[in-house]
């Protein structure tokens, strides 16, 4: 039977592109029947907009659902909306929305991170429960982070990506974002399905119950992540929770990832060369708006890209095109792959003697709007979140008290397809602190 | 003096007749469909769809790895290979770059001279084709394209050449050897519109090299590498210098002309393609096993039939000619050999017919009226046009079986008899003649037993005729 759910919240965060405020759900009895789930709007939906947070997709609705969207529906969740994020999936605030930013519900003069701030803010702000994300370079973890909630970037494989539009394929996974520990887990289990539409995915399905007995768990703590450029009353809050996890049997050890001094770099130049192959196909011939154009369609391609892509996502297309020219490619692009084994190396090394690697999220507490207006330094907030997407593992940010009255996340990564563990442990503190 | 010597390496993309396309399930028999009805979210490149590949298509290149003797490495990859261009859904073509299917290959032919030679394969990889574009003039606006996706994702094998290839003509002779293979090997239909495109690198030796692109035909080719080689040879006659370009080939005008400077050059920016796994075939090359294949069946046909080797060579050119003659070779291999070979093969080009129209039971009976004497190979030729004019097309079952036609035309061989009296009229009727035979212009006999022949509408076998007048005449010299 299919019911009725009627959405009612009051979006004062600006984190909805598009919403329903009367939505479906199917009664299936599934885990999420009568659920309001929100879903970041790079994700297909058939009949509901789909704009990537940009005014070239403007008007485009999918006529298919992403798989996660599937599971959603058979699941029994009413989804209430497409969620804002920066264009494409590119940016660390959720400023870079051609639909408007959308603000921290913590403070409305701060930015909820990104990319995935419209999902973060609307579980943040109690409008949802549960939501979708993406991330590709930390952009379900930062505004989990930023936001106080719980988000969690599955394994590479895990979760099939059919339907997600692409901004790096080889770096992103679709993940659950929620209030707690066990909302994340039933998401999850819910989108973990096996779809061999999508060709890097595993069939690996997620089906966990938390367990907070962590006694015996060992965490490596790298000394990177507590180095320069980290706040230290951030730093000071997540010791203080990687101790809790300790109160709760866990041993710490410490640790070192030399080459996250190359992880920033090569994460920004395999996803911008990746972005500027993925985004060729907006040409404005099939879908999206159109231009007035009666020249040649080399001509109508350069308006149209040029008029309706915003300024971060021209931005990147460049750097990627330059990254993978000819003659560059070396210098750059299989430079940056060689980097990526690197990090991966490190992660399979320390995985040996520990099950979990500890750190902050994010190196700071949400930013106020506006505030990075350099896109250096905004590509530099990502540095603590990348590794684990360019070593493919599953990481959860799970909030870990207060700074300035902004939420700090507590990062938790794991080896690859250990995500339950991932979740036990971000469930082990949660049990801890409550 | 300077070196003349032709150098030549082809790049051919031939289309695989998988059922589905590369990376999606779309049908791939769209001929004579309405535009955009086989598509889906993948072929159309639309956002968040992503490409799942066709495991039929990787066996097909396999089995050409095979048959040409190619080396398969354990591990190849999918790269992009980035361009704009309004026929090209995702603005990208899924290909191979660095780690192609396949390496290293040779297939025998033969050199102007008529001597085996080996031409090396350097690669053989897998890709997508794009979709179609079809453009469109009115006189009350501008020209327009509208674009067909229908073809967007049908796979296609690349096969580049090493530059062993000597002359347009051996060239042409690799191009139709190849197209025989593919299709004995059943991985491709040479008669789909569009099957088959060529681009050929031609240079004189010593001179800079040149790209011809997109030939669709095999005629095309050797058309376009005759024109480079005039155009090249006369610049170098005139001491002018031969810019390595890129040209596009005019098939209408016989003709190439330089298609883009060397700054438009696109810079395809590879790189591996990251919603594909590496391709792991190991283990698949050794399951595939190859059919007879053209050499192997033109020797069998000289072992097995005793026909001559450029019979042999003519029939097993064609994996359907090939069929056609073991099903009609029963009743005589020899006379069917001549019969398809020399004459059907002539007849139906000259038609513009294909030999699958051309039903096996019908020819076969022929064959076997001419190998029984019941009718002259003159006559023979009548009833095969009669039979190709009017009953192609046709249900088989109705049409008009050889016998009835040379009963409805009287056709059945004349009888000694039958011709006996028609030369004594033909030595009657010209005096001068026989005068001239007897006066020793033996050339005289033939203008006689046309004379006859044409009396009884070519049903006098020719051997039995010829002795016949001889007598006859010896007769007249008493």
């Amino acid at each position: 039977m299919v019911k009725e759910y009627f959405f009612e919240k009051t979006d004062r965060t600006n984190a909805f592109i598009t919403r329903l405020d009367l939505a479906m759900y199917e009664e299936t009895g599934g885990p999420l029947e009568g659920k309001g789930i929100a879903v970041k709007d790079n994700i297909s939906t058939a009949g509901i907009p789909t704009t990537c947070g940009s005014r070239i997709l403007a008007g485009y609705v999918p006529p298919f659902d992403a798989h996660v969207v599937t599971c959603l529906r058979e699941a029994g969740a009413a989804i209430v909306g497409k969620t804002n994020m920066d264009e494409f999936g590119m940016g660390t605030t959720t400023e870079n929305s051609a639909y408007g930013p959308t603000t921290n519900p913590h403070d409305t003069s701060r930015v909820p991170g990104g990319s995935s701030g419209g999902s973060a803010a609307a579980v943040g702000d109690g409008m949802v429960d549960m939501a979708l994300g993406s991330d590709t370079g930390g952009s379900i973890r930062c505004p989990a982070a930023f936001c106080g909630i719980v988000g969690l970037k599955p394994t590479f494989g895990r979760v099939s990506r059919y339907g997600l539009i692409a901004y790096s394929n080889s770096l992103e996974q679709i993940g659950p974002l929620g209030q707690t520990v066990t909302d994340v887990n039933t998401l999850m289990s819910a989108i973990a399905g096996p779809d061999s539409r999508d060709s890097t995915a595993y069939d690996r399905p997620y089906t966990h119950t938390p367990s907070s007995e962590i006694a015996g768990m060992k965490i490596a703590v790298p000394e990177e992540f507590f180095g320069e450029g980290v706040d230290p009353t951030v730093a000071e809050s997540v010791r203080n929770a990687i101790g809790k996890l300790e109160d709760a049997g866990a041993e710490t050890m410490a640790c070192s990832i030399p080459s996250m001094a190359y992880a920033l770099a090569a994460y920004y130049v395999t996803c911008t060369s990746e972005a500027s192959s993925n985004l060729s196909r907006f040409d404005g011939v099939r879908f999206g708006p159109s231009v007035e154009t009666k020249r040649s369609w080399h001509d109508e391609y350069r308006d149209h890209r040029g008029t309706f892509f915003g300024k971060e996502v021209q931005r990147r297309i460049l750097l990627g095109t330059f990254a993978l020219s000819a003659g560059y490619y070396g210098k750059y692009y299989a430079k940056a792959q060689v980097a990526r084994e690197n990090v991966r190396k490190d992660f399979l090394r320390i995985f040996k003697d520990a099950d979990i690697i500890a750190g902050p999220t994010m190196p700071q507490i949400a930013f106020k709007l506006g505030e990075k207006s350099d896109p250096l330094s905004m590509y530099l907030a990502d540095i603590l979140t990348v590794p684990a997407n360019l070593a493919g593992v599953p990481a959860i940010s799970v909030p870990c008290g207060t700074v300035d009255k902004m939420p700090v996340g507590l990062q938790l990564i794991g080896r690859h397809f250990e995500d339950e563990r991932v979740v036990d442990a971000a469930f082990a503190y949660e049990t801890e602190v409550i | 003096m300077t070196d003349k010597t032709v150098i030549i390496g082809l790049e051919i993309h031939c289309q695989l007749n998988t059922k589905t396309k590369l990376f999606c399930g779309c049908s791939t028999d769209f001929q004579g469909d309405e535009p955009n009805t086989h598509v889906c979210p993948i072929c159309l490149g639309l956002p968040g769809a992503m490409p799942r590949l066709n495991k039929q298509a990787v066996l097909y290149a396999l089995k050409v790895a095979k048959a040409l003797k190619l080396t398969v490495p354990e591990v190849s990859e999918f790269s992009r290979k980035n361009y704009f261009y309004p026929d090209l859904p995702k603005g990208y073509q899924i290909s191979q770059y660095d780690k192609p299917i396949a390496e290293k290959g040779i297939m025998e032919v033969d050199d102007d001279e008529g001597h085996p030679k080996n031409i090396r394969i350097t690669r053989i990889h897998l890709e997508e084709d794009p979709g179609r574009l079809i453009h469109k003039t009115s006189r009350d606006r501008a020209g327009y394209s509208l674009v067909d996706y229908n073809r967007s994702s049908i796979p296609l094998i690349e096969i580049v050449t090493e530059p062993d290839l000597r002359s347009p003509k051996e060239a042409r002779r690799f191009l139709n050897k190849l197209r025989s293979t593919l299709e004995y090997l059943e991985v491709f239909d040479g008669e789909r519109e569009g099957s088959i495109r060529v681009d050929a690198n031609i240079s004189i030796k010593g001179h800079n090299r040149v790209e011809c692109k997109n030939i669709s035909s095999y005629k095309g080719v050797e058309k376009a590498l005759n024109f480079e080689i005039t155009r090249q040879r006369n610049l170098i006659r005139k001491g002018q210098r031969i810019e390595q370009e890129t040209r596009h080939f005019l098939e209408g005008r016989g003709i190439t002309t330089s298609s883009r400077s060397k700054e438009n050059e696109n810079d395809y920016r590879y790189f591996p393609e990251p919603d594909l796994r590496p391709l792991r075939v190991s283990g698949w090359i050794d399951d595939i096993v190859l059919p007879e294949l053209p050499d192997a069946r033109r020797e069998r046909f000289i072992a097995q039939y005793g026909i001559s080797e450029n019979h042999a060579r003519t029939l097993t050119g064609d994996l359907k000619v090939a069929n056609f003659y073991e099903s009609v070779a029963d009743a005589d291999p020899a006379i069917a050999a001549i019969w398809v070979a020399d004459i059907l093969l002539g007849e139906i080009n000259y038609r513009s017919m294909r030999i699958d129209d051309v039903p096996t039971m019908n020819i076969g009976d022929l064959i076997a009226l001419i190998r029984d004497g019941t009718i002259t190979d003159k006559s023979g030729v009548e009833v095969l046009r009669v039979m190709l004019d009017h009953c192609i097309g046709e249900d088989v079952e109705t049409c008009e079986m050889p016998a009835d036609i040379v009963t409805r035309l009287g056709l059945t061989k004349a009888a000694g008899d039958d011709f006996t009296a028609e030369i004594g009229k033909v030595i009657a009727a010209n005096p001068n003649a026989v005068a001239d035979y007897h006066a020793g212009k033996k050339g005289a006999v033939n203008f006689l037993v046309g004379q006859v022949m044409k009396a009884t509408r070519g049903r006098a076998d020719p051997k039995e005729l010829n002795t016949a007048m001889a007598d006859a005449l010896k007769e007249t010299e008493e």
